[in-house]
Formats: C-alpha cells, sequence, structure tokens
C-alpha cells in the first residue's frame, strides 16, 4: 500500500457506487413496502434450505432463532464456550425505544432524528428510520421472553435517560442489560436447538468465507478443542461476529473478540465501509500498568446523575473531596449547558482529552477525569443511587480498590465500538450474494458516532426483525446451485487455513503474540484514535508494516495446530488486524474532514467542535480489497438527507 | 510482591494431568488475577513452553467464561466476584496458590483449566425459556409485572452460567443454576404457560448429565460470583412438588427436525447431502 497522502487527491477516480437497494416512497413506507415486495420461500421447502449463522449475541442469536422458527435448518457458532457467553453479555446501560412511555415527546421520528443527528449525518436516513420503527418490537418481543426489565411500582416499564437525547427513552435491567438481552436471545436459541432446527458448534472460530459462483456458500471452521478444520457449505451465511475494537489491543472488548470473520469476507470480495469511525467511550476506568489485557467500561447511565469535573487549575495535588466547588471545572456543563453531562460519547471523550491535554487530569500520569455522585448522593440518597448504580459502584471497587460512595470515581477514554464494518445494503446484505452482516460487523445505522443504548436496538432489529425476511427473499429468488463440502472451493480454503497455521507456527522466532499487539495498539491509539491528523496518519502507515514484519520475523507460537491452542488462535487473528490496521489508517487519511468519532485535528470549528464538509464527504467510504500491500479501491455511497436537513450538530 | 502457584496441567481430555510449580516474581497488586496468568504465559512463551490454558473473555465478571479453583475455593477468595475480578492485592507476597479446573463428572477437562460445560446450556434448552415466537409478542405494557417479581426475577436471571456452584457442591450438584433459571421465569407472569414443564425437565436433563443431588447445604450460594439465594432451590422444590403431584402422563414436546446431538461439536464432518 503507498503511503503519500497526495496520491488521494479528491479528483482521483473511484469505482461505482455500491448499490443500496433503498426501496421508493415516502420515508415511514419504505420497509412496509420493502417486505411487500419480498418473495416468500414455500414453508415445506424451508427446511431444505441450510443457513450458517456466525456468532451469538444478538444479532446473531436472534437471527439464528427467528431462521430457525421459521423451519429453516440452522448452523450457528460460536467462539465462546456456550452461545450465552458472547459480548453482548457486557452491555451494561440500555436499550432505546420510541415507546413514548414516559409522555416526555417521543416517537419514531424523534428517536430517527436523534439517532441521524448524533451519527453526525453519516448514516442511511432510510436505515435509521426502520431501526426506530423496528425499536418499538424489540421491547414488546424481550418482555415477552421474560426480559427482566426494570419496572415502576404498577408493573409498567421504567426508563431512564442517555446521552444525545432529551427524552427518557431507555429500558433497562439493572446495570446488565446486554445479559438480560442475550439470555432471552440465547434461551429462544436454545428452544430452537431442542427442537433440532438449529445445531451449536460452540469452541469454533471461522477462519474462511467460501465463495461459489460469486456467491457465499459456506465457511471453514476450526474446532477450537481438537484443533480439526472442517468445512461447512450451506445456502447462505450470516455474519454476526461483532466489531473490531481489539485492533486497539486495549479496548473494553472482551478479550476473544476479533476482527477475522469479516476480515476474511472482505479478501473475499466484501467491501469494507467507514473503517475509520470508531467510538472511544467517555467513562472507563483508566489503564494501570503495562499488563493491563482490557479496560472496563462504567456505563454511561452513570452520567444521568454523576457530574464530570476536573481541578482548574493544572497540577492541583488536592485530593478530590477537598477541592471545593469553587475551584472545581464541571467541563461538560460549562461547554454544553443543554445537554451536559448527558453530551454525546464522541463530544464528551473529546472534552475529556481536551482538558486532559491541558495538563488537568487526575491520577496516575494525568490521564483521567472524576465522575462525581456527592450531588446526587445529597439530593437522592444512598439508598436510590445504590439501586441504581449499585452493580458498578461494586463493580469500580472491586477493580480500583476505591468506594465510589466516599470519592468520585475516576475514569478516561477507552476505545469501545466500532460504526464502521462490512458495508451492506438495505438487506442487511454485502457485495457478495448469499453473505449477510448484522449487529455491530456491519455498518449500517450509526453514522460516525453511535448513541448510546443504541447498539443493542440494532443487534436485536437485525437479528429478529430484518435477516430473518431478507434472507428469506434472497433464498427465495433462486439461482443457488447445489453443491457441498466436496467442492473444490472448500478444499482450496482448507488448504489456505492450513497453510496461514502452518505459517503462523513455523515463524520461530522469540516474542509472544501479544507484544506486537500491545505495539500495534499503541500506535493506532496515538495516531488513529481520539484525534487523528494527516501527519500522524502517514506515520502510522508507515510504522504498521514495520511491526507487521518484525510479527512474520520474531514471533513465536508454542504448541500444534491439532490441540487447544489460545496462543495459535490470537495469532491469526493479530495477523489479520495489521491489515485493518491499514485500513483504518488509509480511511480516515482519505477522509479530509471531522465527523462524529473521527476527529481530524486540521478540520475543526474555531470552539474545537468536528467540522464536517458535506460538499466533499456526504458518503460512505466502502473499501475493495485489492491484495496484500495494494492500494484499496473506494466505493462511494452518496448519502442524502431529505428529513433531517444538514446542519452543525450542537449539544450546547 | 511474589507469588508460587501450583497449576493443573493436563495436556487434553485423553492425557493424565499433575500439578506444576510455578513462581511469579513480578506481581503487583493492581494487576488483576488473569493479568498475574497472562504475565507468567509470556514468560512461558517466551522460554518455549507451553502456557497455561485458561478461559476468560469479557474480564468484567459477566460472561462467565472464566472460573477455576484457587486453593479449593471457586473464583478465589473474593466472595460474589469471579476470577477475572480478583485483583491481586488481596493475596500477600509469597503466598502459594493452587489453581485447578472445575471438578465436576458433568464438566469433562479439555486442557489444563478450561473445562466443558456444555452441560448447562442442554438444561436450558431442556426448558429454560419461553416459548414465544418472534413477532408474536403482546404490546410490552399490556402484562404489568409487579416490581416485586420483576426485582426477583432479575436477582435470579443474574446467573451468569460459570458453573462456580457445581464446583463448590459435594455432590456436584447443578440446583443453583438450575433453580436461578426456573425462579427467574417461574416468578413472572410471562412464564407461567409452562412453569410446570419446565421444572420437571430442567431437572431430569440436570440428572441425566450427571450432576449430583441437592443437599441443601448452601456452599454454591457462598461462592456464587452473581449472589444468586438459596432460595432459588426451595423455590425449584416447590414448583416441582407441585408440578409432581399434579403431573399427569403428557408427552414430550414434539421436536421439529430432532437431530442426534444437538450442542456438540462435529466429529465427522455433517452428513453430506446435495444442496
Amino acid at each position: 500500500m503507498a503511503t503519500n497522502p497526495d496520491a488521494l487527491s479528491p479528483a482521483r477516480p473511484t469505482a461505482p457506487a455500491p448499490d443500496a437497494r433503498i426501496p421508493d416512497g415516502p420515508l415511514d413506507q419504505k420497509w412496509k413496502r420493502r417486505r411487500f415486495e419480498m418473495k416468500l420461500v414455500n414453508p415445506a421447502n424451508k427446511r431444505r434450505y441450510r443457513i450458517i449463522v456466525v456468532g451469538t449475541g444478538l444479532a446473531g442469536g436472534a437471527a439464528a432463532a427467528s431462521l430457525g422458527e421459521l423451519g429453516y435448518e440452522v448452523l450457528s457458532f460460536c467462539i465462546q464456550d456456550s452461545p450465552r457467553r458472547a459480548h453482548s453479555i457486557a452491555a451494561q446501560g440500555g436499550i432505546n425505544a420510541a415507546k413514548n412511555y414516559q409522555n416526555d415527546g417521543d416517537s419514531v421520528e424523534r428517536l430517527f432524528y436523534d439517532t441521524v443527528k448524533g451519527g453526525d449525518f453519516r448514516s442511511r436516513e432510510a436505515n435509521v428510520y426502520r431501526l426506530a420503527e423496528l425499536s418499538l418490537n424489540i421491547i414488546d418481543q424481550c418482555a415477552a421472553q421474560g426480559v427482566p426489565f426494570a419496572r415502576e411500582y404498577g408493573g409498567m416499564l421504567a426508563n431512564r435517560s442517555f446521552g444525545g437525547a432529551l427524552v427518557s427513552r431507555t429500558f433497562y435491567a439493572r446495570g446488565q442489560t446486554g445479559q438480560q438481552l442475550l439470555l432471552g436471545a440465547y434461551q429462544a436459541l436454545a428452544r430452537q436447538t431442542a427442537a433440532g432446527t438449529v445445531t451449536q458448534y460452540p469452541r469454533a472460530e471461522m477462519l474462511e468465507l467460501v465463495v461459489v459462483d460469486g456467491r457465499a456458500r459456506g465457511i471453514v471452521v476450526r474446532d477450537l478443542v481438537t484443533g480439526r478444520v472442517g468445512s461447512f457449505a450451506a445456502h447462505a451465511v450470516v455474519l454476526a461476529t461483532g466489531g473490531y475494537g481489539n485492533v486497539f489491543f486495549l479496548s473494553t472488548n472482551a478479550k476473544n473478540s476479533n476482527a477475522t470473520a469479516i476480515w476474511r469476507a472482505h479478501r473475499k470480495g466484501a467491501l469494507f465501509a467507514n473503517p475509520c469511525y470508531t467510538q472511544i467511550h467517555p467513562t472507563c476506568i483508566p489503564r494501570a500498568g503495562a499488563y493491563q489485557s482490557k479496560l472496563t467500561l462504567m456505563s454511561e447511565s452513570l452520567r444521568n446523575d454523576g457530574r464530570v469535573w476536573v481541578p482548574k487549575r493544572p497540577g492541583d495535588a488536592r485530593r478530590p473531596e477537598e477541592i471545593p466547588d469553587s475551584d472545581r471545572d464541571y467541563y461538560l456543563e460549562r461547554m454544553y449547558p443543554t445537554y451536559g453531562n448527558l453530551a454525546p460519547r464522541d463530544i464528551s471523550s473529546r472534552a475529556a482529552k481536551t482538558v486532559c491535554d491541558e495538563g488537568r487530569g487526575v491520577g496516575p500520569g494525568g490521564l483521567g477525569v472524576y465522575l462525581d455522585f456527592r450531588d446526587a448522593f445529597a439530593r437522592l440518597g444512598r439508598r436510590v443511587l445504590d439501586e441504581r448504580y449499585g452493580n458498578l459502584f461494586e463493580m469500580y471497587e472491586r477493580i480500583t480498590g476505591d468506594d465510589p460512595h466516599v470519592a468520585p470515581m475516576r475514569i478516561y477514554p477507552a476505545v469501545h465500538y466500532t460504526m464502521g464494518g462490512l458495508w451492506v445494503d438495505y438487506d442487511l446484505m454485502s457485495t457478495i450474494p448469499g453473505l449477510f452482516v448484522a449487529g455491530e460487523a456491519n455498518f449500517s445505522d450509526h453514522g460516525a458516532n453511535r448513541l448510546g443504548a443504541s447498539a443493542l436496538m440494532q443487534g436485536l432489529a437485525d437479528g429478529y426483525f430484518i435477516v430473518p425476511y431478507t434472507v428469506g427473499d434472497y433464498l427465495a429468488h433462486g439461482g443457488i446451485a447445489k453443491l457441498d463440502e466436496g467442492h473444490a472451493a472448500f478444499r482450496d480454503a482448507e488448504r489456505d487455513v492450513a497453510e496461514r497455521t502452518r505459517r503462523l507456527l513455523g515463524v520461530g522466532g522469540r516474542k509472544p503474540v501479544d507484544d506486537f499487539h500491545r505495539e500495534l495498539g499503541e500506535l493506532l491509539w496515538e495516531d488513529c484514535g481520539m484525534a487523528r491528523s494527516r501527519e500522524s496518519l502517514t506515520r502510522a502507515l508507515e510504522r504498521i508494516p514495520r511491526i507487521e514484519e518484525a510479527f512474520w520475523r520474531d514471533l513465536r507460537v508454542t504448541g500444534t495446530g491439532e490441540e487447544l491452542n489460545q496462543e495459535l488462535e490470537r495469532a491469526g487473528r493479530v495477523a489479520d488486524y495489521f491489515e485493518l490496521a491499514r485500513l483504518m489508517c488509509w480511511d480516515a487519511l482519505q477522509r479530509n474532514e471531522s465527523a462524529g468519532g473521527h476527529f481530524r485535528v486540521e478540520h475543526q470549528t474555531p470552539e474545537g467542535e468536528a467540522a464536517r464538509n458535506d460538499a466533499e464527504y456526504a458518503h460512505v467510504s466502502a473499501w475493495e480489497w485489492r491484495g496484500p500491500g495494494e492500494e484499496p479501491v473506494l466505493h462511494k455511497e452518496p448519502l442524502r438527507f431529505e428529513h433531517v436537513p444538514l446542519q452543525q450538530r450542537s449539544y450546547k | 510482591m511474589r507469588i508460587f502457584l501450583e497449576i493443573w496441567r493436563q495436556r487434553s481430555a485423553a492425557d493424565e494431568g499433575g500439578f506444576v510449580r510455578y513462581d511469579v516474581p513480578d506481581v503487583t497488586e493492581h494487576m488483576s488475577f488473569l493479568e498475574m496468568l497472562d504475565v507468567l504465559n509470556r514468560r512461558l512463551v517466551e522460554a518455549g513452553d507451553p502456557p497455561v490454558a485458561f478461559d476468560s473473555d469479557c474480564r468484567e465478571g459477566i460472561c462467565g467464561m472464566c472460573g477455576f479453583l484457587v486453593n479449593g475455593q471457586p473464583h478465589g477468595p473474593l466472595r460474589n466476584a469471579t476470577i477475572c475480578q480478583t485483583h491481586m492485592r488481596h493475596f500477600a507476597d509469597g503466598d502459594m496458590l493452587r489453581l485447578e479446573p472445575w471438578r465436576a463428572a458433568a464438566f469433562p477437562v479439555l486442557r489444563d483449566l478450561c473445562v466443558d460445560r456444555g452441560a448447562l446450556d442442554r438444561i436450558i434448552a431442556s426448558g429454560g425459556y419461553v416459548t414465544v415466537r418472534t413477532g408474536s409478542a403482546p404490546e410490552a405494557n399490556a402484562i404489568p409485572v409487579p416490581k416485586e417479581a420483576a426485582d426477583r426475577a432479575m436477582e435470579a436471571a443474574a446467573c451468569i452460567g460459570c458453573g462456580a456452584c457445581v464446583a463448590a457442591c459435594p455432590n456436584a450438584s447443578a440446583a443453583l443454576f438450575t433453580g436461578s433459571k426456573v425462579t427467574h421465569l417461574g416468578v413472572l407472569p410471562q412464564g407461567q404457560a409452562e412453569r410446570r414443564r419446565r421444572v420437571v425437565s430442567m431437572t431430569e436433563q440436570a440428572r441425566a448429565e450427571g450432576f449430583g443431588h441437592c443437599t441443601t447445604i448452601g456452599a454454591c450460594s457462598r461462592v456464587c460470583p452473581a449472589g444468586i439465594q438459596l432460595e432459588v432451590i426451595a423455590r425449584m422444590n416447590r414448583d416441582w412438588l407441585i408440578a409432581a403431584l399434579s403431573r399427569r402422563e403428557e408427552e414430550e414436546p414434539v421436536a421439529i427436525a430432532p437431530r442426534s446431538s444437538p450442542m456438540r461439536f462435529y466429529e465427522q464432518a455433517p452428513p453430506k447431502t446435495q444442496r
């Protein structure tokens, strides 16, 4: 890949725009119309269709269960030892839905508006509108499954507020909303497993996508216990394998979350959209030492009652409780009086970076800000706050050894979510026919920044209410040839997987895989993290290949491929991260504007806010893989805003 | 601080295992327990030795993937915490810690500290759900749930499925795990239709998996990282008694297309059919 940024002048010709296949007609009729236009599969034929679903989080679990209910033969794969452990389980705060139960003026239109605006006008209006519509069905479905949402004394569902919204539309189950929603989907999946429509393959990692005659026809999988590599053929493949935040090494993602499934699909022809849009979450526990293996999120819901501040004076060494209000800077309330502590994530994270860069950060290295509950304790009392956030307070104390009842929490931004992902059309189908992508793995709904409590909403909308219909439509159109695992394409893919494994085991160097991963992650955090510049991105594009080269020269993976080998698993994932990291930097370099989570220091307003360039960059950047070390090809999907007029985002 | 470890090493389910001693001299109190093992593993790899296999994923105490015995205690000495949430400040310089995998016939050891907990998934699949088809749900507020019921359900539903309760139990019983799901769904209006069938099928499945009988010792509840109370076992027993007394000869729910071994990884490639 060339590293000369001048090779990327806007005049450079780009490849044709992919067709998003957005239905015609008024915004609120599009999904209805699309569903009516869909061809249906004869119920008697459904069991003859095999569908592979990779990943068992909210999107994958819900999709596999729903497809199984419809009668398809579903094969469900996950890398964990049980589908119930997918990383959706760690989502804390809640799930948005436009129910307007609080009578505070919410509506589908308002949720749609907030999400498009929150995404800094870089998402598709049609997709976001559908998401807002489906949010209503999700809450109904989950309540019926027995998800123990928080309730009011009359038995009705309770809500709380989240960032980027002035209405209270977030449904929650203590600080464990993701866990409870995932267990709902997992139980639906378990029901289908018992019914025989779904077969579970836990501890199984997809290592290759198999494409035959231009269609996704199966996957190659490694059994993580025995190391056996095997193939599975199907009529359609659904990837719901989550985001790629772990490319940064330190993130709030689970240790095993990785990008290999989507990256393999990308290399097989699926376009990768907006890779530079990563979300840095403002409220995480700061890192403690060089041995740190991951970062822990403190739910955004804490900002409902907690106030964020730093000392006014740089280098103020007093203990926080000794600093009087007059010497505190509640900077979010000062900078964004309307939204205050509930400013969206990208804005809150950048503000934290700004005050820390000014030398006013607190804690070791000055990389932290206070999240203080003093006033809330005085106003509401300990019992009310413990009811709301008890498990989060405990979690904080367990990790840091400090009690947030006594002293304020110390927090700092951390990589949390990736808005980018495989490009999909309105039906959530990638540019490879028959390959569907759901949840965080796709790029579809959040634009350049995701609002809190919207990831769970999108995962379940995709899994329960979109993929089961659109996959059926794809199958009903026919033209899918008969084939089985004996097809030469599967042998070739298995051989490629075996060759990669042999290469990783055969480097014969000295350093463990995590060393390289940490180095890559630190580089990305510095050069392609909360703030990026042409200079930092150019530097990163030069340095990533050097780390990659060192990896292939000095890596040591112990053991063999024919056993449970966690070092080998990690090595394969990190090998893919090098290529992905370059694409992220390349995309960030090409996007000469700031938007949401993508903040280019050259492009900011006089007040230091993100300055978009709608004339040139109101498009989705979908990248085509051209081979290792080759320059990717850009396909631009233009974005049109007909219902939410383009404007500078303001939360002041 | 310096920590001495005795870790159960076993290459695969088919191999013999044994304890091996390790010395980790460069531990700091802010490390999590698993980060301490990361440090050990890093050194083992550098020396060309196979690292210790242990499961972990979220490292926040919610996914339930991690877990092993530390000096005989599931998830170590800290109450209401998984081992991934336990930090080294809870140990002292020079401590000798013995790490071994969950010990239960229903949890075969896969390698070192990793075990197969598929039995727990099969208990859920035997009835731990509400039968509701996607798209068939009524308006969410159409069925009020008293706050007390929602709170009881939430307490029980907090189970993370880690298996510590089984490892703590002298009978290797899964009663706390099974009882938590029976209680979660049994106290909600949505779970009433299948309440009796559920408790019978789930307890039968637990027995078939090789979990022992509950004698209400309470070791499970003491080690549970999610703080599940023994009350869930009492509720399960009560529901089971009512279900058993009022039970009629009912046929098993009809499977749509029964297959031989759900929840198992393929031994051979799946049957070759023309597709």
